[in-house]
């Protein structure tokens, strides 16, 4: 099957000259439907960085970033906007949830963006939150949540609707390990059940153990991989 | 067993005295894994019997100097590119193995951490994975296969440490500066 997420040669530079600073250089992953894959790294190593640029929040220096099929470098604004509401679901580690929204209005949000229809869109949101099993709190506002009850609506809203691709930052830092258990099981049922492809950032090898496969960025370069579809030849022999 | 490939680790550069073996045996091990002579002596015999060193020159006194020989080389080599494994592991091994990493010139330190990393989350992964095969389990399956989880864990967290301070370390100058005839005929060397 061909791959949801294939970058290719990623290279994003702040700056210029003296300055600049490398956060990746030259990255290539490919993430198959139903494959969730795993992103370590010490701090400033270019998690978040390779992050924003699959999901189309920031732009390369060079290199490819393909989601299903569509080059985020070339498609227009207009494009890149249109796939990241149908197609792209983001959690962010701060979760980015509108505190004057209720949980549901929340994560119905991007499709009326995308001009669903409010019923229906209320509708699929519903299920999203049923989905994360916080059905009953669908009228709450944000504020009026616990840190895991809010991450949850959280991943509602970026599993709401037909998303081919799941991108998580740290989406279990502030949470308890049996909370941010739940949020990784409830990843890796998006992508066994439904053949998304889902890319998370931790610093938690326990919560990476839940990937088919984990990599490893170090100064914004990936150094080695660990899961079933690495060559154990190539482990041994380490990185290039 | 660790001493053995030490020893060879120590070897590596040059041929060298028993003595000398066990004191600088000890400098890279932070005294964590004191040696008696006796101990060096005997696995010294040891690997000379398994044709890994051989005595380079006798002194008048009777006392002398050991070479790595390449059949040695080799079995260095594969002990650094190994990660040690979980069944059989004394913790200890891993952190000798990295304080020598860092005391013998030539051996890139960090991807011998990360070798080590990629095959402790691959154990991690198989763990985690027997666990979401085994949701309404046994209890008591359940708490030992989390014990081994956090086991896991918590060695790669130690080995994010383990990293970081290698790599500030291995900013300062060397304790012993050794002058060596450069050796890019081995494989450790990348
Ligand atoms: N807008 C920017 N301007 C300049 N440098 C930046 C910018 N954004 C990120 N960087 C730099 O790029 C590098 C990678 O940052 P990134 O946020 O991807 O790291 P990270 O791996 O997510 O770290 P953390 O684990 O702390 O979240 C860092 O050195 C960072 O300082
Ligand atoms: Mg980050």
């Amino acid at each position: 099957m061909s791959a949801i997420l294939d970058i290719r040669g990623l290279t994003r530079t702040h700056g210029k000259g003296e300055q600049a600073v490398h956060a990746l250089r030259g990255v290539d992953l490919s993430v198959a439907p139903g494959e969730l894959v795993a992103v370590m790294g010490p701090s400033g190593s270019g998690k978040s960085t390779l992050l924003t640029c699959a999901g189309g929040l920031d732009q390369p220096t060079r290199g490819e970033v393909l989601v299903d099929g569509n080059d985020l470098v070339t498609l227009s604004r207009a494009g890149v906007a249109a796939l990241r509401r149908r197609r792209i679901g983001y959690v962010f580690q701060d979760f980015n949830l509108i505190p004057a929204l209720t949980a549901v209005e929340n994560v119905a949000l991007p499709l009326e963006l995308d001009g669903t229809r409010s019923r229906t869109a209320r509708k699929y949101a519903e299920a999203a939150l049923q989905e994360v099993g916080i059905g009953e709190l669908a009228d709450r506002f944000p504020d009026d949540m616990s840190g895991g009850q809010r991450q949850r609506v959280a991943i509602a809203r970026a599993i709401v609707g037909d998303r081919r691709l799941l991108l998580a930052d740290e989406p279990t830092g502030a949470l308890d390990s049996e909370t941010g258990e739940a949020v990784l099981q409830l990843l890796r049922d998006r992508c066994d059940q439904h053949g998304i492809a889902g890319v998370l950032v931790t610093h938690e090898a326990r919560h990476a153990a839940w990937a088919d496969r984990v990599v490893y960025l170090r100064d914004g370069v990936l150094v080695g991989q660990a899961g079933p579809l690495a060559d154990p030849d190539q482990l041994l022999q380490g990185s290039h | 067993m660790s001493i053995k490939h030490g020893l060879l680790a120590l070897l590596r550069e040059e041929p060298k005295y028993g003595y000398q073996l066990r004191g600088e045996f000890e400098a890279a091990t932070g005294a964590t894994w004191p040696l008696n002579i006796g101990q060096v002596y005997t696995t010294l015999t040891r690997l000379e019997r398994d044709g890994l060193v051989r005595a380079a020159s006798t002194e008048a006194d009777g006392r002398s100097t050991y070479e790595i020989t390449e059949a040695g080389r080799t079995e260095l080599d594969s002990w650094f590119q190994t990660p040690v494994t979980r069944e059989s592991r004394p913790r200890d091994e891993l952190a000798i193995k990295l304080a020598l990493a860092l005391a013998v010139p030539g051996v890139d330190v960090s991807a011998v951490v990360q070798r080590q990393r990629s095959a402790t989350m691959q154990s991690l992964q198989e763990l985690t994975r027997l666990k979401r095969g085994d949701r309404d389990g046994e209890i008591s399956w359940r708490l030992v296969l989390e014990s081994m989880i956090f086991a896991a864990e918590a060695e790669i967290r130690w080995l994010d440490h383990c990293e970081s301070i290698l790599l500030r370390h291995r900013g300062r100058p060397a304790k012993q500066p050794q002058v060596h005839e450069a050796d890019d005929t081995t494989e450790v060397t990348r």
